[in-house]
């Protein structure tokens, strides 16, 4: 009894959150959900929602589906050696090196993607460059290519931090163990230093997988309006057509995509330790 | 030296220009129950590190059986090392982890199970398979970091502080079980650690560690009652050490009085230390006692009475089941056998003294 009443009073320390989470993604979503299955005129319909497997619609999700996995894939194989290779320096350094690492997130968003812009235009300082050295231009500006780069530079960050988190928590008494016992450096890496980093691996996949696989803003500016991925196309039934129902109906198509990747990918945590994703 | 198993030789090693080990050497016999004992810094870590080739010395080389491993890797050596901190491996189950070492030398899926279920018998934690390491106390989780090593059938077992984290009560019944382990397995352990109730109760031999050299080695009883200087003997157990000038064999002057003991062979009027363990000093009428003083304090211990009696500028500590009066003038009497003199050291890191048996 004590103890129940002292948790009940403990709760409502976490009000201003959850009155600001009801306020503004609760409600927010309950409308979407209203919206998605309504017809303007008021009447109950899936075809906003089913309107996903109209063939524009479906030829964007694929094309958002390409970018971010391959921008989880890239981030991966960037992030998981890089950590391996900080876990042989000293405290100090790995601290620098993070910071160096995690510096381009105190800029903003919108600024890093317009400097990108410039980088990879037609005329930019990439093309400029490689003039130097006698190599033709390359095409890069508003394809794939540069949304891929924009992607994988805005959410490498997400990755190399789940994975640092669980690649430091291994205590090196483990490893001196594993040595001990006789494993050798791959055998350590394959039984010991693997398998304690997923929960971090997967943590880092759904950090980078979600927000690239419904990120819009970045292939508005890097791809200048040519291509269109399914969160432009979302965002585009809001803003330009306003035809709000149509948009929610295929977020909600979108949400539920994730989700069951999502679902997915956790069900491979061996420790349930990310349940706090949800 | 047949049944010399491992040997050091002229073992020197450094941290940040600072040396931890000078010039070690150590022959540790087959079969021995071997601790390294010494306070934190005395290099028997390091030492330990050496031999499970977790560190390679400076200079000098390790002998195993008679070859030379110095510059061989852990993995590769017929040792195997229980840590302070477990070291489990924490997604692994009970099993798993004692299996580690065997699946990597090819072993059968029936000889491995069956080692499992022999280790997890021997050190009493039979049914525990299936469990993960952090479900267990402390206590268990060391057992089963035995339990890991000793089922690779190592050569040689190191113990790197291994009772470290357990309380008083848990680490005495570990201690009982090593003693029992250790017959069982019938091989050779190499004990760090830097409690000397643990170093007596277990060992055959202790080595006494200070500032990377050897104080003294020998068997618990020779170290705790002839400690060859003043650095052991204050180490090991309690001990009173006062200065005292040697008069001839077998007569020290402490605190002006004349005193009968055992030793022989120091230079006329040579000063020396006089070492003697409270539990000798006997509390009796001040006219019958060699010295003299008051009493100024008096602990209850249990077992004895802890009592300081002050004679001169010195405090006796004196260990007794009789308790005594704070502020009484009493007289201390110790029998000849239960002095121990050594020589003075020339200076405080200079203080070698050889095996002596």
């Amino acid at each position: 009894m004590e103890n129940k009443r002292k948790l009940n009073k403990r709760t409502w320390f976490s009000m201003p959150y959850i009155l600001w989470i009801i306020g503004f993604t609760v409600i927010p979503l309950l409308v979407i959900f209203q919206d998605a299955f309504v017809t303007p005129e008021g009447g109950f319909t899936a075809q906003n929602v089913l309107a996903i497997f109209e063939p524009v619609h479906l030829k964007s999700m694929l094309l958002s589906l390409e970018i971010a996995l391959a921008c989880t894939l890239i981030c991966m194989l960037l992030a998981y050696p890089l950590v391996l290779a900080l876990r042989r320096l000293k405290l100090g350094r790995q601290g620098f090196l993070l910071f160096v690492l995690i510096l381009p997130m105190w800029m903003n968003f919108i600024l890093r993607l317009l400097a990108w812009q410039m980088i990879l235009s037609k005329n930019g300082i990439l093309n400029m460059l490689l003039g130097f050295i006698g190599i033709s231009p390359l095409p890069i500006a508003n394809t794939w290519i540069s949304i891929l780069i924009g992607v994988v530079y805005d959410y490498l960050p997400f990755m190399i931090l789940p994975i640092y988190n669980a690649i430091a928590e291994i205590d090196e008494d483990i490893i001196e163990a594993a040595k001990d016992l006789g494993a050798g450096g791959f055998t350590i890496f394959k039984k010991i230093i693997l398998p304690l980093s997923v929960p971090g691996l997967l943590s880092g996949i759904v950090m980078v997988f979600v927000p690239s696989m419904t990120s819009f803003v970045v292939s508005d500016v890097l791809g200048g309006g040519k291509i269109q991925l399914i969160g432009n196309v979302i965002e585009q039934e809001f803003t330009k057509n306003v035809d709000w129902n149509l948009g929610s109906g295929l977020s909600v198509s979108l949400m539920i995509f994730v989700l069951i990747s999502m679902a997915f990918t956790m069900k491979n945590d061996p420790e349930g330790k990310e349940s706090a994703i949800w | 030296m047949n049944d010399e198993i491992l040997k050091l030789k002229n073992i020197s090693k450094e941290f940040d220009g600072k040396p931890i080990l000078e010039d070690f050497s150590l022959d540790i016999k087959k079969n021995e129950f071997v601790t390294l004992l010494g306070p934190s810094g005395c290099g028997k870590s390091t030492t330990l590190r050496i031999i499970g080739g977790f560190l390679k010395p400076d200079e000098g080389q390790v002998f195993f059986e008679g070859k030379d491993i110095t510059n061989l890797s852990p993995d590769k050596r017929n040792v195997n090392t229980v840590f302070q901190k477990y070291s489990l491996f924490p997604h692994m189950s009970i099993a798993e982890n004692i299996a580690f070492g065997l699946k990597l030398k090819n072993k059968s899926k029936t000889y491995i199970k069956d080692k499992i279920e022999y280790a997890l018998k021997l050190v009493n934690m039979d049914g525990y398979e299936k469990r993960k390491p952090e479900s267990l106390s402390g206590g268990q989780q060391q057992r089963v970091a035995i339990a890991r090593a000793i089922v690779n059938e190592p050569k040689m077992l190191l113990l790197d502080e291994p009772l470290g984290a357990l309380d008083l009560k848990l680490r005495h019944d570990m201690q009982r079980e090593l003693i029992k382990i250790k017959q069982e397995v019938g091989i050779t352990f190499v004990y760090v650690t830097h409690d000397q109730d643990e170093a007596l109760t277990m060992s055959d031999r202790i080595i006494v560690m200070n500032q990377g050299i050897i104080q003294q080695m020998g068997s618990s009883k020779s170290i705790y009652d002839e400690p060859q200087n003043a650095f052991v003997a204050d180490f090991i157990g309690d001990s009173n050490i006062i200065d005292g000038v040697m008069e001839q064999d077998c007569l020290v002057r402490i605190q002006g009085r004349r005193i009968e003991c055992v030793d022989v062979g120091f230079g006329k009027n040579e000063p020396v230390d006089v070492v003697i363990r409270p539990e000798d000093l006997v509390i009796v009428e001040e006219k019958d006692g060699l010295l003299s003083g008051l009493v100024v304090s008096i602990i209850f211990k249990g077992a004895y009475y802890e009592i300081k009696v002050r004679a001169e500028d010195y405090e006796w500590m004196v260990q007794s089941v009789n308790p005594a009066q704070i502020g009484a003038k009493v007289g201390l009497t110790i029998l000849p056998d239960n002095i121990q003199i050594m020589h003075k050291p020339h200076s405080s890191d200079e203080e070698i003294v050889k095996e002596d048996e």
